[in-house]
């Protein structure tokens, strides 16, 4: 429908909003966001409680309608696809709160993603249970990836916490995207699992395109070279990690006489959150 | 179980099956043939609700719609025996295919209530559309299968027994090998979590309306069971008692294992027909407490119980 206006000189961007906006009746939780990823960048988008990552997160995945704007993924309009489609196309997207499947194992987990990817989704005379090198290949390798072969045959729904988050990262990756959203990913994982998560966000190829939403600074500004600062559903900075590390207006706008830091790591945490998702245990971290 | 004990077991189980008519005289030949006629129904509902966690309160639809058909073709243009039973499958995929395309956006409630009103209409249907379905009298006169075509009709209990019992193991072998394979386990993933098939690519209005018609068409073999056996078919062969008793034996026998739901169908058949039957028609009264004590003994039912640990100590809170 709308005109193929972007510029041929430059490659587009791996991901563009413009003007995104999200009501719930009269709470906008997403305010007319206009924001670009590069491709193959490493962009962290971060804010307080509250200020609408995770809905736009959503939007960009297509689990949720626009209010207004529009989405492109590598320049093609993607505002009104579904969910699936935009998975297909490339988009793989981790939940905040852990969303697995949870009767059967890690590793079938996995494979749900990967025979997807293969084509043999909805296959009938392929078994499930006789291996197949091109979907348990790629499942084992996202399964060694986060750490979790050895539980990779114990039901999902009696891991621990910290082993589901890093599952919900080996099932994002099994649908090899071209653009991978990580919400939260690192939040309940123990100091061990959140350095081998680092480490295997740095080994991804350089040509996926990663977003994360994370309240750890520390492990922002290991990762991002570019960060978008939302709040209260709008974006109040964007650029790269260092700047918007001292940019005096972010810090302004929202931290008063306090540092970047403190403003995430001494939010009141809401007593209606589940205890684990909060920034509580990194906090120490980082404090010390 | 080990997978050698089990299929031990599964072919000990079908030898069993294939003597019963050279053991035991015709009713019970005939008794079992009915139950494995609903016993294929409850696998295939069992797919649904088991397998792919959609909960149908319908499933005597395309049941009903593939038995009428098989009736039909039998009476009117012959009693070759797969004849009829091919035009059943294609009667209740079809059927299940065609109200699929609605049924399967929603889910849930509304899923069930909506199989539910579906087969409710197909009901009024059978009833009034006397032309085709003889109403509520019903379509009798159905001649005896034949083993070839213009062959002599099959007289014995036994050998009725045999052609029916032979459907059901394709039946039920098409149903498992649907649920072990990478569709099934698509379908175990849309039971889990949809929200996250669709996030990881799957469309999930494909993946469902493809097991629905699945689950139609097997349901619409064990209709054509149903009238070889019966050599007869009313509405009340697709009325909400038959739709009931199928998730019955489903739940008693333990969602997802579909062995189970063949144990469920058996024991619900049963217990309505010849224990309610000498009860003096409190059948029904009888399954709703046979019903109440699987819920309340056996959450998991049948197949889903750890019977040595029952036994031996207090069941332990288990994961379900
Ligand atoms: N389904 C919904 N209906 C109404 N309001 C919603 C809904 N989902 C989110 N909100 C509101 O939208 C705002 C943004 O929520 P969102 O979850 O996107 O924040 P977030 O930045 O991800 O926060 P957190 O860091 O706590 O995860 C919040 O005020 C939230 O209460
Ligand atoms: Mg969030």
């Amino acid at each position: 429908m709308s005109a193929p206006t972007a510029a041929p000189t430059a490659a587009p961007a791996a991901l563009t909003l413009r003007n995104v906006t999200k009501k719930y009746g009269a709470l906008v939780a997403v305010d007319d966001v206009s924001l670009e990823v590069a491709k193959g960048g490493r962009h962290a988008l971060i804010g307080p409680n509250g200020a609408g990552k995770s809905t736009l997160f959503n939007l960009v995945a297509g689990g949720l309608p626009t209010t207004s704007g529009q989405i492109l993924f590598a320049g093609d309009d993607v505002t009104k696809r579904s969910a699936a489609w935009r998975a297909r196309r490339g988009l793989g997207k981790t939940f905040q709160h852990s969303s697995l499947f949870l009767s059967m194992n890690p590793l079938d987990n996995v494979a749900l993603a990967a025979q997807r990817v293969a084509g043999k989704g909805m296959s009938w005379v392929t078994s499930s249970g006789r291996r197949n090198s091109e979907i348990d290949d790629l499942a084992e390798q996202c399964v060694a990836d986060v750490g979790l072969t050895d539980r990779s045959h114990i039901m999902t729904g009696n891991l621990s916490h910290g082993e589901r988050r890093q599952l919900e990262v080996a099932v994002a990756l099994a649908t090899r995207p071209k653009l991978l959203l990580l919400d939260e990913p690192a939040a309940g994982m123990s100091p061990a699992e959140s350095q081998r998560f680092i480490e295997l966000v740095r080994s991804l190829p350089s040509d996926l395109t990663v977003v994360i939403i994370e309240h750890d600074l520390e492990l922002v500004f290991q990762l991002a070279d570019r960060v978008s600062v939302l709040h209260l559903g709008g974006l109040i900075a964007d650029g790269p990690a260092d700047e918007v590390r001292e940019d005096p207006a972010v810090q302004q706008a929202y931290l008063g006489e306090g540092s970047l830091e403190e403003l995430f790591h001494e939010t009141p945490v809401p007593p209606d959150l589940p205890v684990s998702t909060t920034s509580a245990a990194p906090t120490e971290e980082v404090a010390g | 179980m080990k997978p050698k004990l089990s299929s031990a077991l599964a072919v000990l189980s079908v030898l069993l099956l294939v003597a019963v008519p050279l053991v035991f005289p015709a009713d019970i030949a005939n008794t079992l043939s009915r139950v494995l006629a609903l016993a294929l129904l409850a696998v295939s509902l069992d797919l649904l609700v088991g397998v792919s966690g959609m909960p149908s309160l319908g499933h005597a639809a395309p049941f009903g719609v593939g038995a009428y058909a098989a009736a039909l073709v039998a009476r009117d243009t012959t009693s070759f025996a797969p004849v009829p039973l091919l035009v059943a499958v294609v009667a209740g995929g079809l059927f299940a295919l065609l109200t699929g395309v609605l049924m399967v956006r929603t889910k849930g409630t509304y899923f069930l209530m909506l199989t539910l009103a579906i087969a409710e209409l197909a009901h009024v249907l059978a009833q009034r559309w006397e032309g085709l379905t003889g109403g509520t009298n019903g379509l009798y006169g159905i001649p005896s299968l034949t083993l070839a075509p213009g062959g002599e009709p099959v007289t014995l209990a036994g050998v009725r027994y045999w052609w029916i019992l032979l459907i059901f193991l394709i039946g039920f072998a098409i149903v498992w090998w649907t649920s072990r394979s990478m569709l099934g386990r698509s379908l175990r993933g849309l039971r889990d979590n949809e929200e996250r098939m669709a996030s990881i690519g799957y469309s999930t209005f494909w993946l469902k309306l493809a097991v629905y018609g699945i689950a139609g068409g097997v349901a619409g073999a064990a209709g054509s069971l149903w009238v070889a056996q019966n050599r007869f078919v009313s509405p009340e062969d697709l009325a909400f008692e038959v739709s009931a008793m199928a998730l019955l034996a489903v739940v008693v026998g333990g969602r997802g294992r579909l062995w189970g739901a063949v144990l469920g169908a058996a024991l619900v058949t049963i217990v309505r027909d010849d224990i309610g039957a000498s009860l003096g028609g409190r059948g029904p009264l009888l399954l709703g407490l046979v019903f109440i004590a699987a819920v309340y003994l056996l959450p998991h039912g049948f197949a889903g119980t750890n019977w040595r640990q029952l036994f031996t100590r207090r069941p332990q809170e288990d994961k379900a």
